[in-house]
């Protein structure tokens, strides 16, 4: 059985963190399981909390009235779930749904701020491995839009 | 690693490579809302169609006009001759009206093929979008009927929605292999889709294979496989191991008429399977 701090040093996302930088991350962590079709957050919601994906995938859906929920991307094991906790005003921009049983690691957005304003080296290790997922997801979002597979 | 350019070509063995030969649809299978896998057999008696995987055949609709359309079917049963199209336009359109028992011409196969050759011994990751997956259908068949001559097969597939998606039976049957990888990824959906939702170049940092050894086939439109090659570098495969389809308009099909010239190469000839090594000065340039 893998502990909690086994599970994040071994997360592609924390690949090379500092072990000192994952204790202080590790105070802020709770594991967590979802059930197949169980919402984990919604849109315009607090944003409390980011996920590593241990096993299991959840997708991001955006609710339109007309087409109900449109799923927008998929987020399975060695990603991370949200980055909303990061940027004011914390609020969901997405509905997120397990699609299959999940167990993540979620860490403490309000909990983790505040480590980050302590220890400002902390925040900007966190800040560059976000800005990596952020910069990626756009340019992803930007070849969804293209729709290249169109008739053009 | 040996380049195959020029050698590859088969235009050289075709004795009348201007005149199309009569062919006969034997079956239209419907795959998508807009695309069809034709089956086609000799009218002159002839037992086989052989080819290489990747090449194409130029397709013409009696009265209408000539397409080139890569052949999708299998290398090693050359006794029916498959080829998979969308309905895009004037000639396209008028191929699906075509039934069981109609002719079409065909001239080929033109082209050069996947190196399935020379990549034998390395993981193989074959990146295929949307129709793309058609030209890349026969170098799978390879694999898989070689299977012990390759390290990973890795299959990513990515569409535009799920009801996009070619070949559903067979990618089925291939993702229950344990000794294939294959990953689909559709651009969006709104119905009941189990599985990944994004654009497929996501699909790369998360694979496992090892890039000093590999080799990668990619076929889709040119802005995917522009942004394919960029992740497989990231991962490490090399320039020299990556291989892409091109498309450019077509006419003469035999190197004569200058329409599908890409810089100093001709897709029809040189093309349109491409080293990337020998063609990155001209990959995503405009107006080549
Ligand atoms: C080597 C090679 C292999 C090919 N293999 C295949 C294959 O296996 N299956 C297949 O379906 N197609 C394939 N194509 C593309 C195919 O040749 C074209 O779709 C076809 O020539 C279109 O002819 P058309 O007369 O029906 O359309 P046109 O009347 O020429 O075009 C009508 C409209 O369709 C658009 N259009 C044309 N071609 C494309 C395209 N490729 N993608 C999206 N929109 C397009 C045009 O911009 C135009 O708006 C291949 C092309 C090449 C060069
Ligand atoms: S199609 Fe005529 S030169 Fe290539």
């Amino acid at each position: 059985m893998q502990t909690l701090k086994q599970y994040l040093e071994e997360h592609p996302f924390f690949k090379g963190i500092k072990p000192h930088h994952l204790e202080n991350i590790l105070g802020c962590a709770t594991s967590v399981q979802f059930d197949a079709g169980q919402y984990i957050l919604r849109e315009g919601e607090e944003a409390n909390n980011f996920y590593i994906i241990i096993l299991g995938k959840v997708t991001l859906e955006i609710f339109t009235p007309d087409r109900g929920p449109i799923n927008i991307q998929t987020i399975g094991e060695g990603e991370v779930l949200g980055w909303s906790w990061l940027i004011p005003p914390y609020h969901w921009h997405y509905d997120a749904r397990a699609i299959e049983l999940t167990r993540a690691i979620a860490l403490d957005g309000k909990c983790l701020r505040n480590k980050c304003e302590e220890d400002h080296d902390l925040g900007y290790e966190l800040l560059k491995r976000f800005t990596h997922i952020i910069t990626s997801r756009l340019e992803a979002t930007r070849l969804q839009l293209l729709d290249v597979y169109g008739v053009h | 690693m040996v380049f195959i350019e020029e050698s590859y070509t088969m235009t050289n063995v075709i004795p009348q490579p201007m005149i199309p030969e009569p062919f006969r649809i034997r079956r239209m299978l419907k795959e998508t809302h807009d695309t069809y896998t034709i089956e086609l057999e000799s009218t002159n008696g002839a037992d086989g169609f052989p080819f290489s995987a990747g090449q194409f055949n130029m397709l013409y609709v009696f009265g209408v006009g000539e397409v080139p359309i890569s052949i999708s079917g299998n290398p090693e049963k050359p006794q029916s001759l498959f080829h998979t199209a969308r309905f895009v336009g004037n000639v396209t359109k008028a191929m699906f009206k075509l039934r069981r028992g109609d002719v079409l011409g065909i001239r080929g196969p033109f082209g050069s093929h996947w190196p399935v050759d020379e990549a034998v011994g390395n993981d193989v990751v074959i990146v295929a979008g949307g129709i793309g997956l058609a030209p890349l259908r026969p170098a799978l068949y390879n694999f898989i009927s070689h299977r012990e001559k390759y390290g990973k097969i890795i299959l990513l597939y990515g569409a535009r929605t799920p009801e996009d998606l070619l070949y559903k039976r067979e990618l089925e049957q291939w993702r229950g292999r344990f000794d294939l990888e294959v990953n689909v990824i559709v651009d969006s959906t709104t119905g009941i889709w189990r599985g990944n939702v994004g654009v497929v170049t996501t699909l790369i940092p998360e694979i496992q294979f090892d890039p000093l050894h590999t080799t990668a086939m990619i076929c889709g439109p040119e802005v995917m496989m522009r942004y394919t090659v960029k992740e497989l570098q990231n991962c490490g495969v090399k320039n020299e191991n990556i291989y892409v389809s091109m498309e450019r308009n077509m006419k003469c099909g035999i190197c004569l008429c200058g329409h599908c010239q890409l810089g100093s190469k001709f897709v029809c000839k040189d093309g349109p399977v491409f080293c990337y090594d020998h063609i990155k000065e001209l990959f995503g340039k405009r107006e080549i």
